[in-house]
């Protein structure tokens, strides 16, 4: 019980000192998250969009990959991204282990099907006369497209929020990927996992409301912005 | 359109640290968690950069993972302490210039109540009283440099490594957690003494569990630095790695070495040359 006290304190004291180590694990968290949600949406928004609205063989089996995707391990996907950018693996050249680009990877990797399949989803689930009732008003390909995409923009920043929460949420592939370098590839959960395995269970504590925080803080702008564009 | 500019944005983000590295050579490290967890490298870290203008970076994972790393090409210099299996990767080629550097000592650990009356034993003897009574005995079980020190004094005292017997406890996790969970189980465990420091120091000076079996010469933990071989991974930086090992070795990093301490006591003692 006392380490939930501690560390709402030292939670707070870690942010109004200025930190250095805390902050360079918010800035390695908020560096990857972002970019990897930016590349999530960037390219698993389109895939869904298409897996939900268009009709083309192959489909369902196509639905049936990604929604299995989406109950990928992370550990397994922290391995399957090592074994790839090991020096000895085939992209090893590359230089992206033990970096901030290397966790990106993985990360997108666990975003991108819970993406997709929501998008899917949530095209698939619009109203069915949508279509139809286009298509008599007169609406070109075009047009057709963007109205179905606006009916879905909701249920699209939903999915990115979704995803954004396992992203900055991980630990396993910032772990074996990123390698929990100080000043470098040390996140929030990967210094939480250090500290817990150090016994300093105040500070895990600690630094989980701070992860807490960043996330609150994202969704508050999240719902802003749906606040805006709704008007 | 706006999605691209903030990718581009986001890259460029991502590009600004690569840039910055450029200017210093940067060493990357595996290591064990006890050099990371005591905080030895944050005092030796700064240090290096300060003297010899390289960068170390280091990844702690137990010594079994570290020396996979360097097996795979992905670090360039190791600091671990699994003496035997140090030499098997010399032998196969894999690491090169193993240089020691120090040591430490392991100690057994247990309720100070000490359930199986193992205190002022040798190892050997302690282990086996353990097994006689059923005492509670936690294992790192996680391959590291401790767990396979442990599993030699097991064979060492002529008995089968115990492994699915209900008193046997393998966390498979870093020593600083090892210990706490042989704390709360009220049981045995086996540290090295800067952990067990680092532990003392963190409970107020009033430890749940004491050390019980110490001085004991099968109990010498030695650490070992070396180079991931150039020869057989040609990405790496010998060159670096080289230096690193000589500054470990020199007469004033050892003095370093050895006047780190916690709550007035040495983790460490220098022993590079010997």
């Amino acid at each position: 019980m006392d380490y939930l006290l501690d560390g709402l304190t030292q939670a707070f004291f870690l942010l109004v000192t200025g930190h250095a180590e805390t902050y360079s694990a918010v800035w390695a968290t908020l560096v990857v998250s972002t970019s990897a949600i930016v590349l999530c949406m960037a390219f698993g928004a389109p895939l869904g969009f298409v897996l939900g609205h268009a009709d083309f063989p192959g489909r369902r089996a196509l639905r049936l990959v990604v929604d299995t995707m989406l109950s990928f391990p992370t550990v397994v996907i922290g391995l399957l991204v090592y074994s790839f950018l090991s020096r000895q693996g085939p992209l090893g050249g590359l230089g992206l282990l033990f970096t901030l680009p290397g966790i990106v990877i993985g990360l997108v990797l666990l975003g991108l099907p819970v993406v997709t399949a929501m998008t899917a989803s949530a095209v698939e689930n619009l109203d069915r006369r949508l279509k139809p009732t286009l298509r008599t008003l007169g609406a070109s390909r075009r047009q057709e497209l963007w109205a179905t995409l606006h009916e879905a923009r909701f249920h699209m920043a939903l999915a990115a929020v979704a995803a954004y929460g396992r992203i900055v949420s991980e630990v396993g592939i910032a772990m074996m990927v990123g390698g929990n370098i100080k000043w470098h590839t040390r996140t929030i959960t990967t210094a939480i996992a250090l500290e817990t395995g150090k016994g300093q269970f105040a500070m895990g504590v600690a630094l989980g409301l701070v992860l807490l925080l960043v996330a609150f803080a994202i969704n508050l702008g999240v719902a802003s912005l749906r606040r805006l564009a709704g008007k | 359109m706006k999605k691209f500019l903030l990718l581009a944005a986001v890259l460029a983000m991502l590009a600004a640290p690569g840039a910055a590295l450029a200017e210093k050579p940067v060493l990357m490290m595996a290591t064990t968690t006890s050099t990371d967890n005591t905080g030895l490298l944050d005092v030796l870290g700064p240090l290096f950069a300060e003297q010899t203008g390289i960068e170390l970076r280091w990844t702690a994972v137990g010594t079994g993972k570290a020396l996979e790393l360097g097996r795979n090409c992905d670090v360039d210099v190791l600091l671990v302490h699994a003496p035997a299996a140090e030499k098997k990767e010399v032998e196969a080629g894999a690491a090169v210039d193993r240089t020691q550097v120090m040591y430490n000592d392991f100690v057994l650990l247990g309720p100070a109540a000490d359930p199986a009356g193992v205190k002022g034993m040798t190892v050997a003897q302690a282990l086996k009283a353990m097994a006689d009574k059923q005492a509670v005995f936690v294992s790192r079980g996680d391959d590291s440099g401790t767990h396979k020190k442990e599993l030699s004094l097991w064979q060492a005292a002529g008995m089968d490594v115990p492994d699915k017997q209900a008193w046997y406890v393998q966390t498979g996790q870093g020593m600083l957690a090892t210990i706490r969970v042989a704390a709360e189980k009220n049981g045995y465990t086996m540290a090295d003494r800067g952990t067990f420091i680092t532990y003392e120091a963190e409970s107020g000076g009033t430890p749940p569990v004491v050390i019980l079996v110490e001085g004991d010469s099968p109990l010498l933990n030695q650490y070992s630095a070396m180079a991931v071989n150039p020869a057989k991974c040609p990405g790496v930086k010998y060159e670096l790695a080289k230096k690193f090992i000589d500054w470990m070795a020199s007469p004033g990093t050892q003095k370093a070495i050895g006047e780190y301490s916690l709550m007035g006591k040495p983790l460490f003692v220098p022993n590079a040359g010997q």
